[in-house]
């Protein structure tokens, strides 16, 4: 009983949390920063632009006397050829694709933890079916994938939202399946079997918080792609339909003013790079903060 | 006679795999009473584990089958009893200490937390505040003190570790403990606190406990019955001071087990240990098991499987000893 003997009895119940050290880690790489504050700020952007923007007059409404005006400081961005305010419809378009990118990876986040946990956890045949099932989508390019279930359900933001988390499914389903078998057979699981733990509650509250690091890098470097990929799909005709100010149909109507009017594409492309961007920094940043090993 | 607690009769386990099917446990007899302590000792591969993992019914799933026998625990039928009934009876009648205390607590889970989840699971107690009082109350009968009960286990060394461990495994008071290897991965002084911490708590709450061990020192300290096993058998098993006695009759497997630990008292310049290894499980030699190890090896244990011959309450399955044998 020699060990008690270091730790005062009157110190209060101290909680030194994981995140904390996380938070640490992730504190002191500065491009996972710089990332960090760029999402946030694209956030704080796509959530106050209900505020001072109307989206019927300042941001779908057209006024082609006003058509084709370079960057001045009336439009900072310009105005396209139907004489709508560039710089409203960038703004505007940060809501529509950080809200893709979140609803998406929720739900691929959702199936693909789901069906992970069971096949990982179970492992024999319910593994075998499940992940032959995600092999099938796999197999398919996902750009590929979206367009042919974009091209079945027919373009508009909610087919698109599906399109693109039904390709991301079997990615997550991967990832958990992995991390829950390496998990699985450690000797903390053992234990909790033996006080009488269900299997569910054993899955949730002793493997998947064990394997929350690699899912939620997954999850940022998911959200980059999905915002990529809508923008494509929507760049090639089939995703967000106009006059919806969404990142890639911009592009797509810019293409054809590019040689006299080239700011009509330069904006729009650089919002979409500057989210992927400060989404791929966050998950590099995360992936060294969440690694036991790069503890200093 | 007191009364059983567990009562192990005939069980046969067997693994299954795609090359071979393993002879872990063959036609193992044990019995614990209230309140005792039994302990089982044998060599790695003996089936110590699996049979305290039949205790639980925790063979791994796919692999691991109960083929024969019946596990008597407390008037239940283990090897009967549904998936739903032994959530029930696992924690809360039988709980389990497993080997390595760094490995068995889950590592992003406060020990408060993991100590309150298992009255949490057997619905002990009503208002968080009662769990949180007996979490305390547990963690201060564990010798730990109550305001480390928001820390994480990588906060803790090994021996508090496994303090917080059989903390959970007391937590709903259980009427059988086993312990499985439950100071290995301690250093020498460390065991020693947690064995006489182990042995403390037994004494006030009346918990039977099967422990398993290869060292024959920790069985002397705590065991009040020893069984030794061989090849998934208990091939000798009586009260402490029957195993330990010199004098007495003993199987030679045991006699080998001591001949292969230093003594103090005598004068040695080499240990004797047995000569060669277990018999493959999956290939066992028919006859005695041990024949093939055995120094004073017969023709008959080449062929026969001894029966158990008793002397007062002490078993012994060996040719040799076998009364009726050497009548003839």
């Amino acid at each position: 009983m020699t060990e008690q003997a270091t730790v005062n009895p009157s110190n209060p119940v101290k909680k030194r949390s994981q995140l904390k050290a996380i938070w640490f880690r992730y504190r002191k790489n500065k491009l996972a920063m710089f990332g960090l504050a760029l999402f946030l700020s694209l956030v704080l952007v796509a959530a106050s632009s209900g505020l001072f923007l109307d989206y019927d007059t300042q941001v779908i409404e057209q006024r082609m006397r006003e058509r084709l005006q370079p960057p001045s400081s009336e439009h900072w961005f310009g105005t396209d050829q139907y004489g709508r305010d560039v710089f409203a419809r960038v703004v505007w378009g940060t809501r529509i694709s950080l809200f893709v990118g979140v609803f998406t990876v929720t739900i691929a986040l959702t199936v693909g933890t789901l069906f992970g946990a069971l096949a990982g956890y179970y492992g024999g045949t319910v593994d075998n079916v499940l992940m032959r099932i995600m092999d099938i989508f796999l197999a398919m390019p996902g750009t590929i994938l979206a367009v042919a279930i974009v091209g079945a359900l027919g373009p508009g933001l909610v087919n698109v939202l599906l399109a693109m988390a039904i390709a991301r499914i079997p990615q997550f389903a991967r990832i958990v399946r992995s991390a829950i078998i390496s998990i699985r057979g450690q000797e903390f699981i053992e234990a909790a079997k033996a006080c009488g733990t269900r299997d569910g509650r054993i899955i949730m509250r002793h493997i998947l918080p064990n394997a929350i690091g690699p899912i939620v890098v997954q999850v940022t470097l998911h959200m980059a792609t999905t915002i990529l990929g809508v923008a494509g799909l929507s760049f090639i005709g089939l995703g967000i339909e106009a006059p919806t100010p969404e990142w890639g149909s911009m592009l797509s109507e810019a293409k054809e003013w590019m040689r006299y009017h080239p700011y009509l594409m330069v904006f729009p492309g650089v919002a979409i790079i500057l989210s992927v961007l400060s989404l791929n920094l966050i998950g590099d940043g995360l992936r060294d903060a969440l690694d036991p090993r790069m503890k200093n | 006679m007191e009364e059983r607690l567990l009562e192990i009769k005939d069980l046969h386990v067997e693994y299954v795999t795609d090359e071979a099917r393993v002879f872990a446990v063959n036609g193992l007899d044990l019995t614990v009473n209230r309140g005792e302590t039994v302990g089982l000792v044998g060599e790695t591969g003996a089936g110590k584990t699996t049979t305290a993992l039949s205790v639980m019914r925790l063979l791994p799933d796919l692999v691991g089958r109960i083929t024969r026998g019946s596990i008597i625990l407390d008037g239940i039928d283990i090897t009967r009893a549904t998936e739903a009934d032994m959530r029930l009876i696992r924690g809360e009648a039988v709980s389990m200490i497993f080997q390595d205390p760094m490995t068995s607590l889950n590592p992003v889970m406060t020990i408060g937390e993991q100590i309150a989840e298992v009255l949490h699971l057997h619905e002990k107690y009503d208002t968080k505040e009662e769990v949180e009082h007996r979490v305390d109350e547990i963690l201060r009968l564990v010798g730990l003190p109550p305001e480390r009960k928001g820390e994480y286990p990588h906060q803790f060394s090994g021996g508090m570790k496994q303090r917080v461990v059989i903390a959970i495994a007391l937590a709903c008071e259980p009427k059988l403990l086993l312990a499985d290897e439950p100071t290995t991965a301690l250093d020498v002084t460390i065991q020693a606190q947690v064995l006489q911490m182990v042995r403390e708590l037994k004494e006030k709450l009346n918990t039977a406990m099967l422990l398993i061990t290869h060292d024959l020192g920790v069985v002397a300290q705590t065991c009040d019955r020893v069984g030794i096993m061989y090849a998934g058998e208990i091939v000798e098993l009586g009260t402490a001071e029957q195993i330990f006695q010199k004098d007495e009759r003993h199987h030679p497997y045991t006699v080998g087990l001591f001949g292969s630990i230093p003594d103090l008292t005598r004068k040695t310049r080499r240990l004797s240990p047995i000569e060669g290894l277990m018999p493959d499980p999956t290939d066992l030699p028919p006859g005695c098991r041990f024949h093939t190890r055995c120094p004073h090896r017969m023709p008959v244990c080449e062929v026969e499987s001894p029966r158990p011959s008793y002397n007062g309450g002490h078993l012994i399955r060996c040719h040799i000893w076998d009364d009726r044998r050497c009548s003839q």
